[in-house]
């Protein structure tokens, strides 16, 4: 059977793999047992900075420490490091100091919290700012890789980790991963389904449907938003000349966005978009949110069979 | 104002200490501990003193209450289903999909509600407006908030503060529930506040230190706020987090935990259930 995990504790994992590099420092808001900070501030309390409740004062303290040559990992809910929106943009992207944000429990599927908890504009707003690489990975093994490439960056980002969990793809596949390289996952020719987090499951089980009927699709796993990868976007818009996006996330300006923005001024092929329509979440189950909001392998599948309907 | 005497404010508390419990098991998620906590101070503010309508929650006139720790809402929802603002049927669907007891009060989903919280810090300035709109129009109503002690770490909150008494708006009242305990542990190791009293006296407010767990201290320091008319006034109640449950008491696991069924019954016998 497949091994499932919450991507926030490939994040645990690695932030504490990371701490043999005494650059390496830890900023939390009260949050640490839940986006998994806390086996940092177990180990070395010394180098972990509790900031209370104040989202806005961390991440300013992380951009000092980082112009003092300090690598500051921060984290909070996805939702909560909106509340900082404009010190990540002034204290942080401007003078691109090397702040990395993680910003946990993302998307409608964290579940029963409800819509206030729900992050599902995270990935576009931060995608607005220049100098801020942009993450949303799909498993544990890619979200510890991923985070492990950071102190590398030398810039800052914001990576988005789910609460709940969901199947394992990338076992003993490390060396795959790479910052701002999307993964093909199953290769087809008739569509291509791009998708991130944990839609990149239901993207798979979407290409798995589609087989059955005799279509094949092709599945993205990009998990880095920005930069995107344009090699892979104009690749797959030749080869199977039609494109869906799925995420748990507005349809408005996350993937979905990045994606229509590039291939309309490349290669220009029809397109859909699977994500949250314009509205908030509301209380209830991961997988009653996913059905609720559209999100299901099934809307995916249909959405393939439209798009290519609206192939020339 | 229902004008509820004491022993009546102390089992309602008891009622709805039962339902918190009922409520988080349910739904196995929630917030247990600051519901606990924060309960006795509900109970006297809407038994004692809050002007609201049972039977037409919009009233334009009614006083404001802003649960702005919106996380502690099966407290709220208990004393809203004791109040007769919703049913003892409707705490059943807390967390549950298409429920009106969402998992943060939401004022789009439940009638009684006045702010949809959820993100910390935000009640206060929300009350304030509240409080600036009932001066514009003239009218006697109040705008009661509460926030939790971890929530007050926020910035936005000494913003609303010194705003607030700038504007000598004495139809504000804020509770503090100081429980002690915040997300990861106790407010003394995530960040240490020092004198909290003696931080609202220095922004310009009316300052009021009790047991929040003692009804006849809540139900006089609600009267005292009354008296204060040309500031702002908070009563700083001190509570024990997870007050009534020996094992959710001053324990940081029961912030955001549910008990198990066996905790449950527990749970329950103290509270005076009958098995
Ligand atoms: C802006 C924001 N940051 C973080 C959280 C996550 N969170 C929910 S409850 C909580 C602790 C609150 O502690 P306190 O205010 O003392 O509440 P109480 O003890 O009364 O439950 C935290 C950090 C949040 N809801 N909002
Ligand atoms: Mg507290």
């Amino acid at each position: 059977m497949t091994r499932m995990a919450a991507t926030r504790d490939g994040y645990g994992e690695a932030l504490l793999a990371l701490a043999d590099n005494p650059k390496v420092v830890v900023l939390e808001a009260d949050l640490g047992k839940s986006t998994k900070s806390l086996h940092f501030r177990k180990a070395h309390p010394e180098r972990t900075v509790s900031c209370g409740i104040g989202e806005q004062n961390m991440l300013l303290v992380g951009a000092g420490l980082a112009s003092s040559g300090y690598i500051p990992f921060a984290s909070t809910f996805a939702i909560f490091t909106e509340r900082a929106f404009e010190q990540m943009r002034n204290g942080i992207a401007r003078p691109n100091l090397p702040v990395h944000l993680c910003g946990s429990h993302g998307g409608t599927h964290t579940g029963t919290d409800g819509s206030s908890a729900q992050s599902i504009e995270d990935l576009a707003i931060y995608r607005t700012l220049p100098n801020v690489v942009v993450m949303h990975p799909c498993d544990d093994v890619s979200t510890k890789e991923l985070t492990m490439q950071l102190p590398g960056l030398g810039k800052p980002s914001y990576m988005r980790t789910a609460r709940n969990k969901t199947p394992v793809l990338y076992e003993g596949k490390e060396s795959q991963i790479k910052i701002g390289k999307g993964i093909t996952l199953i290769e087809g020719n008739d569509v291509a389904i791009i998708a991130c987090g944990v839609l990149v499951h239901e993207a798979m089980e979407a290409a798995k449907a589609l087989q059955s009927e005799g279509i094949s699709a092709t599945v993205v796993d990009m998990h880095t938003i920005k930069p995107l990868d344009t090699e892979l976007l104009d690749s797959l818009s030749l080869k199977c000349g039609a494109i869906v996006t799925a995420e748990d996330h507005s349809i408005i300006g996350g993937l979905g966005g990045a994606v229509a923005e590039h291939i309309v001024t490349k290669h220009p092929v029809p397109m859909e978009k699977i994500g949250v329509h314009d509205r908030f979440g509301e209380s209830a189950g991961s997988e009653e949110m996913l059905e609720m909001m559209g999100l299901k392998s099934h809307h995916i599948s249909d959405a393939a069979k439209k798009v290519i309907a609206r192939k020339a | 104002m229902t004008g509820m005497s004491i022993s009546e404010l102390e089992e309602m508390a008891r009622k709805c200490r039962i339902e918190i419990c009922k409520m988080t098991h349910r739904a196995q998620a929630g917030h247990p501990g600051g519901s606990l906590s924060e309960i006795d101070i509900l109970c006297a503010l809407y038994g004692h003193r809050l002007r609201a309508r049972s039977d037409d929650p919009d009233w334009d006139d009614r006083d404001r209450f802003i649960l702005s720790k919106g996380h502690a809402s099966p407290g709220m929802y208990a004393v809203l289903a004791e109040m007769g603002f919703i049913s003892h049927t409707d705490l059943e669907s807390y967390r549950v999909k298409g429920g009106v007891c969402q998992g943060h009060v939401d004022m789009k989903w439940c009638p009684g509600v006045d702010f949809s919280a959820g993100s910390l810090g935000m009640g206060l300035s929300y009350g304030m407006g509240c409080s600036i709109a009932a001066n514009i129009d003239g009218s006697k109503r109040n705008a009661y908030v509460m926030v939790g002690d971890g929530e007050i770490q926020e910035g936005s909150i000494w913003e609303a503060a010194m705003a607030a008494a700038h504007h000598e708006l004495g139809n504000l009242k804020l509770f503090i529930d100081c429980n002690g305990i915040q997300n990861d542990d106790f407010c003394e190791a995530q960040m240490r506040m020092f004198d909290i009293p003696a931080k609202w006296n220095a922004f310009g407010w009316a300052v009021k230190v009790i047991d929040g767990h003692n009804m006849s201290e809540i139900v006089s320091a609600i009267d005292w706020m009354d008296t204060v008319t040309d500031k702002p006034a908070v009563v700083i109640g001190m509570t024990v987090k997870g007050k009534g449950v020996s094992f959710m008491e001053n324990n940081p696991a029961f912030h955001g935990a549910a008990p198990s069924d066996e905790q449950l019954a527990i749970a329950l016998s103290e509270l005076g259930v009958n098995a």
